[in-house]
């Protein structure tokens, strides 16, 4: 009997029964996960695709739900970019799903695996439970994980007013359900996502006031060999800029955010300059806003790779990242990365990722013409990435712009004199130490947002360069979503690991 | 107990009203679902946030009807009593958690608006989650 929701194979395996894992689990379904899957799958092997998204897509293919009457996959799916790639995939996806070969189970986020001789054991919840808690097990041989990225921020007097959000949020709640956040928005940060938040925005009828850019466009200038690889990338820029032109949207360089202002809400942003050396001057005029849209760049998600123990690196735009080899195999027997955890650079490197994982991990050839094709496909695009990221840094003296009492972790409402006194009066000087000391980046949202800024305070109160140990203390999450204690109880005795403790807690 | 064949079909069962598919998650709660599946992309929802009645759009998650309404906040922190709404947007920050139909801690950004829901302010701690109470997690 077909289940209404989850397509694929009709008969439930019982995921606990070694004896008929999954060949292949996939986790996340966006660019990277999606390509990961089929190709997997084409390549005769029996795939599970779990993803925390109720659609397929990622953040990359965010879309509304299907109108009334219509079902998901029917080609009525409008995406803002490369729809017809994305149409291709949901194709495929729906065939091998029609054939039996793929399970296909959206709304589920993965907030444990673990890894032992069979394979790798993969525990879900749904992300929309009933009453009672639900924890999901699978088994599958092979593992590929594409769990992408995460708008990454910088505090900033002022940021935690409501009003101000992640810019991909914002970009978010327009594409996947047309709500404005936000009538005059300010979009800021640094990258080429910054125009294309702004560009959608105003295209949705907000009034973008300005985009203030950290960087300066002439970084890009000594790159341009790596620009020329991707032409594509630069043709997708010029059409965000023309369409900021087009609705006036004040371009600033070197101009970042100084400070946010309001009572209970966003009223207003003052803007600074950079000087050369990256650090800001007196905050300007008040500009009045509603929306400020903050992005960094993107912080891969790490906390299922760390569970496995899987080796990282530092990438260029300084985010701890997966190390994988040129078949996307991380040094763990039987695991695979693609997409953004192996390195931000954008959907169309995910999909070439993603479809060189899937040939790898279905043991197709990796040696033949079109693996050769994809490997310089990939090597075109980490150019590019690599020269983004040079151009667009975090500014070298962002700290300076943080007051005493600016929170640092939104969550647990540390500020930056605290994280300072960690170090001057307690001599923590790296961040996990600081971490224990101030409990920044241990509320719920386990460091996904303050992590980055955690770890730059670090190591910039030990007077040096941040490290992947830095990074990886904030970026390891023991559980990768919060689950309840009954979750965890269903866990049982077996797995070992969260001993009696939690589960007594929970009883008790 | 770890019974996993119970919970294999807790889901499979369960599922239409929990994830995929909007429309079905509404259908299966009878009328309301089927009032909306008639006034197609109208703001046929409305939802009860703090006794005040909010419309919203099918396939809104309650915190983009929230924030369409200009409800920007509906959380106080803990410690220094301070609003909060959306942030990340995606389900990662938690700062947007509320309780819905009573059940508390819920992310408004991922939850789908459904007509008649109740919404009310979660006060976030009352609720203590795992990872909180098992000291062990954060040593691993
Ligand atoms: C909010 C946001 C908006 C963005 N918008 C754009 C845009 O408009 N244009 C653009 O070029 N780039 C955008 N990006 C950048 C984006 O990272 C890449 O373009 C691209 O989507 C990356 O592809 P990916 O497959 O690596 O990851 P993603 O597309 O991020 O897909 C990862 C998937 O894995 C799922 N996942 C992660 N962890 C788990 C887990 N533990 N359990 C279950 N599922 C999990 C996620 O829910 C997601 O569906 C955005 C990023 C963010 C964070
Ligand atoms: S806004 Fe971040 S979890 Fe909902």
């Amino acid at each position: 009997m077909p289940t209404p929701v989850e397509s694929g194979t009709s008969e439930l395996r019982d995921p606990r029964d070694p004896r008929d894992p999954f060949d292949v689990a996939v986790v996340g379904a966006g660019p990277a996960g999606l390509a990961a899957a089929v190709t997997a799958a084409a390549g005769g092997r029996s795939v599970l695709l779990l993803d925390a998204g109720e659609r397929p897509g990622g953040q990359f293919w965010r879309h509304p739900p299907p109108a009334p009457g219509s079902a998901e996959g029917e080609d009525t799916v409008r995406v803002h970019h490369d729809g017809a790639r994305f149409a291709a995939l949901r194709r495929a996806l729906a065939h091998h799903v029609a054939r039996g070969r793929l399970t296909h189970r959206p709304g589920h986020q993965v907030w444990l695996v673990t890894r032992d001789e069979d394979g790798f054991l993969i525990e879900s919840t749904p992300v929309h439970p009933g009453t009672a808690p639900v924890t999901r097990r699978a088994r599958a041989r092979a593992l590929i994980l594409c769990p992408g990225a995460a708008d990454r921020q910088l505090p900033v007097p002022g940021w935690t007013l409501p009003g101000v959000m992640a810019a991909g949020g914002a970009q978010a709640l327009w594409q996947g359900q047309r709500a404005l956040a936000g009538r005059r928005v300010l979009v800021a940060g640094t990258g080429p996502f910054l125009l294309s938040v702004a560009g959608g925005l105003a295209e949705a009828g907000a009034r973008v006031v300005g985009v203030w850019e950290a960087g300066s466009p002439r970084a890009w200038a000594s790159r341009l060999p790596a620009v020329a690889r991707v032409p594509a990338k630069a043709v997708e820029g010029l059409g965000h800029v023309a369409t900021l032109a087009r609705h006036r949207v004040p371009y600033l360089t070197r101009t970042v955010v100084r400070e946010v202002l309001g009572e209970d809400r966003v009223r207003a942003a003052r803007p600074a300059r950079l000087d050369a050396a990256g650090r800001p001057g007196p905050a300007g005029d008040e500009v009045p806003v509603d929306l400020v849209a903050l992005g960094w760049g993107f912080t891969p998600s790490l906390e299922l790779p760390l569970q496995l123990g899987a080796a990282t690196r530092l990438d260029a735009d300084g985010s701890l990242v997966v190390t994988v080899d040129d078949e996307q195999r991380a040094d763990i027997p039987g695991l695979w990365v693609a997409g953004e955890a192996t390195g931000v650079g954008g959907a169309a490197l995910g999909v070439a990722e993603g479809t060189l994982a899937g040939l790898s991990a279905a043991g197709r050839p990796t040696e033949g013409r079109a693996a050769r094709r994809l490997r310089a496909r990939i090597a075109a695009h980490r150019a590019f990435a690599r020269a983004m990221h040079l151009a667009h840094p975090v500014p070298a003296g962002w700290s300076d712009w943080l007051r005493d009492d600016t929170v640092v972790c939104r969550c647990e409402e540390v500020d930056a004199a605290t994280v300072r006194a960690a170090h001057d009066t307690l001599g923590a000087d790296d961040a996990r130490t600081v971490k224990m000391l101030t409990r920044c980046g241990m509320g719920w949202c386990q460091g996904r947002v303050c992590g980055l800024a955690t770890a730059l305070l670090a190591s910039h109160h030990a007077g040096r360069a941040p490290t992947e140990a830095d990074l990886a203390a904030t970026a390891a999450r023991p559980l990768a979503f919060p689950v309840t204690l009954g979750e965890l109880a269903e866990l049982g005795d077996e797995e070992g690991g969260f001993g009696g403790d939690a589960v007594g807690a929970g009883e008790g | 107990m770890n019974d996993d064949r119970r919970t294999g079909d807790h889901s499979r069962t369960d599922d239409a009203s929990r994830t995929g598919d909007h429309s079905r998650a509404h259908g299966d709660r009878g009328a309301h679902g089927d009032r909306r599946a008639e006034e197609e992309g109208a703001r046929s929802l409305t939802l009860h946030f703090e006794g005040r009645a909010l419309p919203a759009r099918p396939g809104q998650t309650v915190g983009g009807a929230l924030v369409a309404a200009g409800v920007t906040a509906w959380r106080t922190t803990r410690g220094r009593g301070r609003p909060r709404g959306l942030f990340c947007g995606i389900g990662l920050c938690f700062d947007c958690l509320l309780t819905v139909d009573g059940r508390p801690d819920r992310r408004a950004c991922l939850e789908p608006a459904v007509d008649g829901m109740r919404l009310t302010v979660t006060n976030p701690g009352e609720h203590p989650r795992a990872d909180e109470e098992a000291p062990d997690a954060d040593a691993r």
